[in-house]
């Protein structure tokens, strides 16, 4: 087991660096000159050759990407075009907002799927395992921001029961309800694709586990349901692990959408600016941590997936 | 070890004692019928096989025994009695504490029979926590103690062993001691050894002989496999389309077997001396058993059916003591009264 | 139409000869450790005469299946090579084409190896199809063999491999095995998923086809009874080496290997009165990927002493054409010469 992890702990340095080299290249395949998008057009050329060689651009590539690297590295991402001021703290607040949201909607959404999947797993091919499907297939195919702007139709606009934008009161984040109470419609919207993955696939493993032989072996033993149910739970749970850390991950960058709807102050957020004001260090520094963070919850759910299932350890 | 049979069952209640046992399984297209009618009993401590081709019911009936069908789509009726209690009238509640320290059951394929995710040791000590309610610890002991039973070399270092890493004999092994672990009065062996190799399957049929003599349990082996009832069952029970057509001690059954089915099962075996004569076969197929014909299932079969055979399903008839058969052509109903009726 | 291709050394020539085969495959690579490789098939040597079934026995692990993929040149040797009726298989000689027009194979599972969207008829004139037999031809010959393994050709023709029981899906594998005519076919067992009262209908159907024919099999089974029933001579394996062979008749009266004699005498008696009281062995075969030194049966041999664990055991000719691979056989014939 610790071979494996520090084999697979190993294995993400490459993958570590492909990933920052694609990052570090967007400005540079991107077309035009990058110093073209900071200074005027009528710049001097003197001037501009002088902002090159400030900005270190006027090195050999190799060299500029193991600056940026080790700059990257020690949190310094350079300078926001469009704010003029470091991208480094802005991003830190950025994605732990976007942390926070997506760990929530994911947790939401495993919750949910676990007990959907659970339940049409049980009973295949019952009411409850129709219900529960239709539920998963309404997930995966509603598109997430139209749900979301129902839901502040529903609940913000016509209830007035939850607020519809933003983070809350300002000042720093803190955990009570005047605070949490802005999580909540985003959170619910964001579940809902993990929700109905999920369901699905838990939905599948249970009703494959259930006819496995040694749950007959289990009910011969005379164990009860609910020594039974924790068969189930320990079998299905490496796969189920491994589709929600890929959700988690997908959700950190994928929200972009729901963070524009909800005007949640995240990555998703700080992407789409940056998109529309062609703030490419923005961009490039903000892909490179959510990169990051796909590649770091990948060996996190590998390793727990090894961990779990005895048949995956090779000794 | 007592050689009781059917007729004379001379212990005053029998550990099995099942009348008319019948098991059908709805599927979406037809109901299969897959046991009709089965009379069995077993005293304590004896060994009986039961011997039978794909679908003839053998396995289904072993867990029927144990209302081990899956509930939903199985319908189970007859009269079964186990150890003095009635089997057919228990809730899901009774059942559960009916499997474990009354009857278990060993399966064929020990890899796909046990957890793959929990280590050998916790499988076997948490039947032992569920039945007898004593601490982690203590079972966990029983369970070693358990392991050296069944002869697994090392017992203490594969209790925390997953099943995928013992080989093949030693993880049947484990299966047995799982199946004894909350002391058994009735021990249940679909086809232990057919997925083992020759070797080893004669070191488990020798192990669970010694287990069944010291233990004093009744076990009911099914296979497909006269060797196997050779080297263990004091009565041997062929089934054919979901019913015993024959039944018999088993020195009787290999050496004298009546029933056309029967003799042409053991023909066809092949064996030490078979080596250049042409085997005997059975012509057909077995019976669809969602449309079992109105007579003997094996009649469409039958070199030696009479027109009789196919309009009403033949007794099972004692044609001498301890051997029944169910063919009116080998075993005439004038000449015997009808048993166990 | 296709022809059998003719014989060429005639029938002193053994139809397939296996010369130093090998098989090791390598396990995934290890951080910290060396390679390991499963040897699942070391350096065996064996002929199989013209018209003969040669039968190869052995428990799991032993390497039987591998052995018959080697021969059927489905994977790759390590090393060594198979040499068919005098030609040496690949670049040089014999073209693989050619080789699997004259040898196929009937595996053990009969459903999944026919292809559940083709009819029977078109599953079996697939080959010949390939091979550039018209069609209509390729149709004709498919009811012959069908005829030839008892399957009534209107009956049967169009059915799909579902609609069939296990020993008619295998009647058809062995057509299928039929249809370009060839000399040898490697049986890998072919009736262990099989009822016994099927599998004795398989079997006298493989021993009259073999006649009709003019066949030449290897049955690979680790039922010993089946392969005494059907074989001329007989292949013992342990963990990828050979333990002995033999005429059926020598080795199954006489077997000189202690493994072999206790396979035989794993086979439950068919006497009650007369039943085992010890296993002949105990424990199981040991793991492929790393075997014990010298013989690799010495772990659970009751005859081992410290030579076996130092040397792997030669062959030693115990009577004509039937020689075992033990130190304490070679030991007993020198004392006997003595």
């Amino acid at each position: 087991m610790l071979e494996y992890t520090l084999k697979r702990i190993a294995y993400t340095i490459p993958i570590g660096l492909a990933v920052s080299l694609v990052c570090f290249m967007l400005v540079h395949i991107s077309p035009g000159d990058p110093i073209d998008s900071i200074v005027p057009p009528d710049t001097p050329t003197e001037v501009i050759e002088q902002i090159r060689a400030e900005y270190g651009l006027d090195r050999p590539l190799p060299v500029q990407y193991g600056l940026w690297l080790s700059r990257a590295l020690q949190g310094d991402f350079g300078e926001s075009i469009s704010k003029g001021r470091p991208i480094g703290p802005d991003l830190w607040v950025a994605t732990k907002n976007s942390l926070m949201l997506a760990a929530f909607g994911a947790t939401l959404g495993f919750v949910i799927g676990c007990v959907l999947g659970g339940a049409a797993g049980a009973f295949r091919d019952s009411w409850i395992d129709k219900l529960c499907l239709g539920i998963a297939l309404f997930g995966v195919s509603v598109p997430h921001y139209w749900l979301g702007m129902v839901l502040v139709i529903i609940f913000s606009v016509q209830l007035n029961l939850l607020p519809s934008m933003g983070m809350g009161p300002t000042g720093p984040w803190a955990w009570d309800w005047d605070h949490l109470r802005f999580l909540v419609l985003p959170a619910v919207t964001l579940s809902l694709i993990p929700a109905g993955l999920v369901t699905r696939t838990v939905r599948g493993l249970v009703s494959d586990i259930m006819g496995q032989d040694y749950i007959t072996t289990l009910r011969g033993k005379g164990l009860r349901t609910s020594g039974i149910v924790l068969h189930v739970i320990k079998n299905a749970a490496p796969t189920t692990l491994a589709v929600m850390g890929l959700q988690l991950a997908s959700l950190l960058g994928g929200s972009i959408l729901v963070e524009a709807v909800f005007a949640w102050p995240g990555t998703g957020m700080l992407l789409n600016n940056a998109i529309f004001q062609r703030d490419l260090p923005v961009l490039q520094a903000t892909t490179l941590v959510l990169a990051f963070f796909f590649v770091f919850l990948n060996l996190i759910v590998d390793l727990a997936q090894t961990a779990l299932d005895p048949r995956m350890r090779r000794t | 070890m007592n050689m009781a049979s059917p007729a004379t069952a001379a212990s005053p209640t029998p550990l099995v004692r099942a009348r008319d046992l019948c098991v059908s399984f709805a599927t979406p297209r037809a109901t299969v019928n897959a046991v009709n009618g089965v009379n069995l009993d077993l005293a304590q401590g004896e060994s009986l096989c039961i011997l039978g081709e794909s679908g003839s019911g053998k396995s289904v009936t072993l867990r029927a025994l144990m209302r081990l069908n899956p509930p939903k789509r199985t319908v189970v009726t007859g009269e079964l009695n186990v150890a003095n209690q009635d089997v057919m009238q228990m809730t899901q509640a009774q059942l559960s504490q009916y499997r474990g320290p009354v009857v278990s059951m060993i399966f064929q394929e020990p890899l796909s029979a046990l957890d793959p995710v929990f280590t050998i040791g916790h499988q076997i000590a948490e039947a032992i926590v569920r039945h007898e309610g004593i601490s982690r610890k203590a079972a966990r002991a029983r369970a070693l103690s358990l392991l050296e039973l069944v002869q697994i070399p090392s017992a203490a270092r594969r209790l925390g062993a997953y099943p995928h890493e013992l080989s093949g004999g030693l993880r049947q092994r484990a299966m047995i001691a799982m199946a004894l672990s909350c002391n058994p009065r009735l021990l249940l062996a679909d086809e232990p050894t057919t997925a083992l190799d020759a070797t080893v399957q004669i070191q488990i049929l020798l192990l669970l002989r010694k287990l069944q003599r010291e233990l004093g349990m009744g076990v009911i082996f099914v296979t497909h496999d006269i060797g196997v009832a050779s080297e263990v069952a004091d009565r041997v029970a062929v089934m054919y389309g979901g019913r015993v057509v024959e039944e018999a001690p088993v020195e009787i059954l290999i050496r004298s077997p009546r029933h056309p089915y029967t003799s042409g099962l053991l023909g066809a075996t092949v064996h030490a001396g078979t080596r250049g004569t042409r085997l005997t076969t059975i012509p057909g197929a077995p019976p669809d058993l969602a449309e079992l014909p109105a007579g003997c299932a094996f009649a469409p079969r039958c070199t030696r059916a009479e027109p009789g055979c196919h309009k009403a399903v033949p007794p099972l008839l004692e044609v001498t003591a301890g051997h029944h058969v169910r063919c009116p052509v080998v075993c005439p109903a004038r000449i015997q009264a009808p048993i166990n009726v | 139409m296709i022809e059998r291709m003719p014989d060429r050394g005639g029938p002193q020539q053994p139809l397939l000869i296996a010369r130093g085969l090998t098989k090791h495959f390598p396990l995934s690579k290890s951080l910290m450790r060396r390679r390991e490789v499963v040897q699942a098939v070391d350096n065996i040597d064996f002929s199989v005469m013209k018209g003969e079934t040669l039968g190869i026995v052995g428990e799991s692990g032993c390497g039987k299946s591998t052995a018959s993929r080697l021969i059927m040149q489905l994977i790759e040797p390590t090393s060594g090579e198979v040499i068919f009726d005098g030609e040496s298989i690949g670049r040089s000689g014999l073209s693989l084409k050619k080789y699997r027009r004259q040898v196929q194979m009937v595996f053990q599972d009969s459903y999944s190896s026919l292809n559940p969207r083709l009819t029977i008829e078109e599953s079996i004139s697939y080959a010949p199809m390939v091979h550039g037999v018209p069609k209509s031809k390729a149709i004709s010959r498919t009811h012959e063999l069908l005829e030839a393994v008892g399957l009534a050709p209107s009956q049967y023709a169009r059915r799909y491999p579902h609609e069939l029981s296990g020993g008619q899906r295998q009647r058809i594998n062995i057509a299928r095995a039929l249809a370009l005519h060839p000399r040898l076919i490697v049986l890998d067992e072919p009736v262990s998923a099989l009822d016994k009262s099927v599998e004795a209908q398989v079997l006298n159907l493989l021993i009259d086809l073999k006649k009709q024919f003019d066949l030449t099999y290897i049955f690979i089974s680790h039922d010993l009874n089946v392969v005494e029933h059907v074989a001329d001579r007989v292949l013992v394996m342990y963990l990828g080496k050979i333990a002995e062979i033999g005429p059926v008749d020598s080795l199954f009266s006489d077997p000189a290997h202690p493994y072999t004699q206790a396979l035989l005498d794993s086979r439950p008696s068919m006497d009650p009165s007369r039943r085992r009281t010890e296993p002949p062995l105990f424990g199981d075969p040991p793991n492929p990927i790393n075997p014990p030194s010298g013989c690799r049966f010495r772990t659970r041999c009751r005859k081992a002493w410290g030579l076996c664990a130092e040397q792997p055991p030669p062959f030693h000719q115990i009577k004509p054409n039937h020689s075992a691979s033990c130190h304490a056989v070679a030991l007993e014939a020198e004392r006997v010469s003595e």
